[in-house]
């Protein structure tokens, strides 16, 4: 059965995106048929860290409108057989949205794939509340500092009142993805702790991706960080989170960054 | 064929049926009975009216002009006597109303269609989940519950008291209805505001010694105390 995840924060810049393209591209490695969306209307950025977006022709207005047929505008990965792409459209705002639009196209989507993942824009305003309207599921990244977990905080509770699962007298399932973990700071008592944050989340935890140069570098080069570097700690972090998506259990471990044996012997960082 | 149709005879049907009246038992002095009955319909003039009566005279000696004098007395106040029981039926003549026998005891008033009663109001709210950010919660008919945590930028209103079994960290508004006595109680205080009755602290002015430990706030003279509970 199709699952609805939608990928959501609350606050800006905490790593949405990117994770949506990363959980999508390890779910579609496991075998999954996977569609990612880009609910950003205006300020679409999926398409980049894709690497697609030289390739979008129609996008998710064309299709709640009624322009273009969803198999126009949906557009496959070219390293990943069973990844496809939803973008947004750049030129439109997050009024253009409109409820039943975004109903018909999960609608549909949920026949064509077994993930259909929402990247959710930031604020709690349309953009939002639309990406998380129709999911089963969510994946609320925060960061491990106090406005971050704050927002996520204001989305749970809007994943819990304002969901047509909700409004159902059903509960989202609830995932809380750390991202931009630094170890040693943490250990310093520089940001917040992940006890701190589940603790006043009150959800468990997806998985904690650790802050690392290769998102960066993946995203500069249009690969989510999963197949750009499947190798890198920010990867095996986001797969070990795309296997207990699907099911699995994996043990929780913070990936720290493999040092090679000159960097170690020479004392610097691998990134 | 006889086309002769036969009249079909009427059967006169009869049923019986059993009715709730009044009984009067009249006490001598007759005069001051019916001063009685007098005051009765003084307090509210249409209890009688339309109501069934029987005369119950087993406990009085009365001859057959006395008995006539009280149902008159009666008609008089609007008293219409349906029958007469507990007399020898030499004394009744046949002016007056049938003889009774067999009555039966039972409720005086007819019973009056139950009420629907109004469901008390819930003087108390429960909430099992964590109150989120950006969530109001206002409940001015009495006290709140919380089970879970209230977060940063969460607020609770309520008319009485406020508990919180974990972590309050947002706005606690207690007795907003001018309800001076009630408190507020929380399993750890985080809060950045406290409130009983419009008086209130802000995370700034609560004792720092006081943070993430059990607490109550209650007012004392206007002034609003908070303590550690343990």
């Amino acid at each position: 059965m199709a699952k609805v995840l939608v990928v959501t924060s609350g606050k800006g810049g905490v790593g949405k995106t990117t994770s949506t393209a990363a959980l999508g591209a390890a779910l579609a490695q496991a075998g999954e048929k996977v569609v990612v969306i880009d609910f950003d209307v205006g300020l679409r950025n999926l398409d980049l860290v894709m690497g697609a977006e030289r390739r979008v022709v129609f996008d998710l207005i064309n299709v709640v409108q009624g322009v273009a047929k969803l198999s126009q505008a949906l557009i496959r990965d070219k390293r990943l057989d069973n990844l496809w792409l939803l973008p947004a459209s750049q030129t439109r705002d997050k009024d253009a949205l409109t409820d039943e639009g975004v109903r018909a196209v999960i609608a549909d989507l949920r026949t064509k794939f077994d993930w259909i993942l929402c990247d959710s824009p930031a604020g709690i305003e349309r953009g939002a509340t639309l990406a998380m309207r129709y999911a089963d599921e969510a994946v609320i990244v925060t960061n491990p500092e106090v406005s971050s977990v704050r927002d996520s905080d204001r989305i749970i509770g809007m994943l819990d009142s304002k969901t047509v699962k909700a409004e159902r007298g059903e509960r989202v399932e609830k995932h809380v993805l750390i991202t931009r973990y630094d170890s040693a700071r943490a250990a310093r008592g520089e940001m917040l702790s992940i006890e701190d944050i589940l603790e006043i989340l009150a959800t468990p935890l997806l998985g904690i991706i650790p802050e690392s140069q290769d998102v960066l570098k993946a995203s500069n080069v249009g690969s989510p960080v999963t197949l750009n570097n499947a190798a890198s700690a920010p990867a095996r972090a986001y797969t070990d989170a795309a296997r207990r998506l699907m099911g699995e259990t994996v043990t929780m471990t913070v990936p720290v960054e493999r040092k090679g044996l000159m960097n170690r012997l020479l004392g610097r960082r691998a990134a | 064929m006889d086309s002769i149709a036969q009249p079909t005879r009427q059967l006169a049907r009869m049923r019986g049926r059993s009715y709730v009246a009044f009984v009067f038992s009249p006490v001598v002095p007759i005069v001051g009975w019916l001063e009685e009955i007098d005051a009765t319909i003084a307090r509210s003039p249409s209890f009688f009216i339309g109501k069934p009566v029987v005369l119950d005279l087993s406990g009085v000696e009365l001859s057959q002009s006395a008995i006539a004098h009280l149902i008159a007395s009666l008609e008089q106040r609007g008293i219409r006597v349906l029958g007469i029981e507990g007399v020898d039926a030499g004394h009744l003549t046949a002016s007056m109303p049938p003889l009774l026998t067999g009555g039966r005891h039972c409720g005086l008033i007819p019973e009056e269609p139950k009420k629907i009663e109004a469901k008390p109001k819930p003087m108390s709210l429960l909430l099992e989940n964590p109150v989120r950010s950006g969530q109001s919660v206002v409940f001015t008919e009495g006290d709140v519950t919380v089970l879970g945590s209230v977060g940063s930028g969460a607020e609770i209103v309520a008319g009485g008291s406020i508990h919180i079994y974990g972590t309050l960290r947002g706005r606690a508004m207690a007795g907003v209805n001018g309800n001076s006595a009630a408190r507020i109680y929380c399993q750890k205080i985080e809060a950045e505001l406290l409130a009983i009755d419009g008086y209130y602290q802000t995370a700034e002015e609560i004792d720092a010694s006081l943070r993430s430990r059990p607490a109550q706030a209650w007012l004392e003279s206007d002034i609003m105390k908070i303590t550690a509970l343990n």
